[in-house]
């Protein structure tokens, strides 16, 4: 119960001498195209669950490096596993496998059950 | 065949070097002037060159060979003075006092890296730790292992690009083309030393223009796991053990960023040499914004000045890797040649 009325904001800084890259490290063991990516949003133009929900299939690459686990896992869940995204990846990432392994790893590494 | 005309080159770089050494075999007399006392310019500090990693003394010693071949007088520590014309003759005098006759000039002075102390909001020789990428190739070249100032191993370094470059803050709006392959290069190379290492590059745009560059960019995210960060670093600041905090946005999450590093890589950009700009005053040659010499036409004629008769070989006229600057100096030796011979006018 906060009797004040205001509270701490918590910086929005990406602090990457906080980062835990256990998760990261495993998914890139697995699954080694993910290496690859360049960030040009292909994936994210042609989702089919990005067109009505707001998911946004690059931005997870960018979670799993900045170590944001937890909004990682929130966002998994969106993804239908259509595949889409993997035919027009630039860089042939089997993006799909990314996801199906975020989901079997991510449990191990958050402390929220996702 | 002997030619009765004369040239010459300023600057025994790559440039001056190939193109003296081509018109020479073309039987013209031709002088190079050097203002230092050794040949080969600025890729005598370089260790490897990109994109395969070849050691940057097999370019010197393909260039020494051509000067030992002595089909060319090469005139070291000896720059030009000043220069008179009369009847389509250049007259150029030395700071020896030697007076050269000349019936076209060839400006092959080349570039200058930019000054990473005007950024000062990088810390460059303020902090211990922040280095160019031509102080790292010096590291390299002399097989000193790569170390902290307190001289332990670094766990995490960053490359920051376009330093002097792009920047109009700096007064050097151009690319310098170059930088963004030899970061790539460079980090990779680091990579190998340090392989616990953290490698991150901090980019605006990553520009692979080279045939092989894109296939290096990529081997450094597959095997060297080295992480690119768009965003460009606003400023370092020096902790107390002399690590680094660095601040940049990570753009395409639209968030600020920081990270403490052991060792930072500026990728110093290319701009005008000094003596390029002091040639463009002697010559009255005309130069771009940016301050490189101005090429007569930007797809046609790519090797003469705003003057006729003086010729413009390698990064006098913009920023060039080792490849395109030996065909920027044999164009120019095919011009003068067809000019010479009166095969243009």
């Amino acid at each position: 119960m906060n009797a004040f009325g205001f509270h701490i904001i918590p910086p929005r800084t990406i602090d990457f001498d906080q980062f835990d890259g256990r998760l990261l490290n495993e998914i890139l063991e697995k699954e080694p195209s993910f290496r690859i990516c360049l960030s040009c949003g292909g994936c994210t133009a042609t989702c089919n669950a990005g067109t009505l929900i707001d998911f946004n299939v690059r931005k997870m690459n960018l979670l799993l490096r900045r170590g944001e686990t937890t909004s990682l896992a929130k966002e998994i869940d969106k993804c239908m596993l259509c595949g889409k995204c993997m035919l027009v990846c630039p860089r042939g990432i089997n993006i799909r496998n990314v996801i199906m392994l975020l989901k079997k790893e991510i449990v191990k590494f958050n402390e929220v059950q996702p | 065949m002997k030619q009765q005309k004369k040239i010459v080159t300023i600057g025994g770089g790559i440039a001056g070097t190939e193109v003296s050494s081509i018109l020479a075999g073309l039987g013209y007399e031709v002088t190079m002037l050097e203002k230092t006392n050794q040949t080969g310019g600025k890729l005598n500090q370089w260790n490897h060159l990109f994109p395969n990693g070849r050691d940057a003394g097999d370019i010197t010693d393909f260039l020494r060979q051509k000067i030992a071949m002595q089909t060319f007088r090469v005139l070291k520590t000896t720059s030009v003075g000043g220069v008179t014309r009369r009847n389509g003759l250049f007259e150029i005098n030395t700071n020896t006092g030697e007076a050269l006759e000349a019936n076209a000039v060839v400006i092959s002075t080349g570039f200058d890296l930019f000054d990473a102390t005007r950024k000062e909001e990088y810390g460059y020789s303020i902090y211990e730790n922040v280095i160019t990428s031509a102080d790292l190739e010096e590291i390299l070249r002399r097989g000193h292992p790569l170390a902290t100032s307190r001289g332990t191993k670094p766990r995490r370094v960053a490359f920051i690009h376009c330093v002097g470059s792009r920047d109009e803050k700096s007064g050097h709006h151009h690319c310098s083309r170059v930088c963004c392959v030899t970061g790539v290069k460079q980090a990779i190379e680091t990579a190998k030393q340090l392989p616990d290492a953290e490698i991150f590059c901090f980019y605006m745009d990553l520009r692979m223009f080279g045939l092989s560059y894109e296939s290096l960019y990529r081997e450094a995210q597959e095997k060297y796991n080295i992480q690119f960060i768009r965003g460009r670093l606003s400023e370092a600041s020096e902790n107390q053990d002399e690590s680094l905090l660095i601040k940049a946005e990570d753009t395409l999450s639209g968030r600020p960023l920081k990270m403490n590093v052991d060792l930072m890589v500026l990728l110093v950009g290319m701009i005008p040499g000094k003596e390029t700009s002091r040639m463009a005053e002697l010559f009255g040659l005309e130069r771009e914004p940016n301050g490189f010499l101005r090429i007569a036409d930007p797809h046609l004629d790519r090797n003469r000045s705003s003057v006729k008769g003086v010729f413009l070989a390698g990064t006098c006229t913009g920023p060039m890797t080792v490849d395109e600057t030996l065909e920027h100096a044999r164009s120019a030796a095919i011009d003068i040649h067809h000019d010479l011979q009166g095969m243009n006018s």
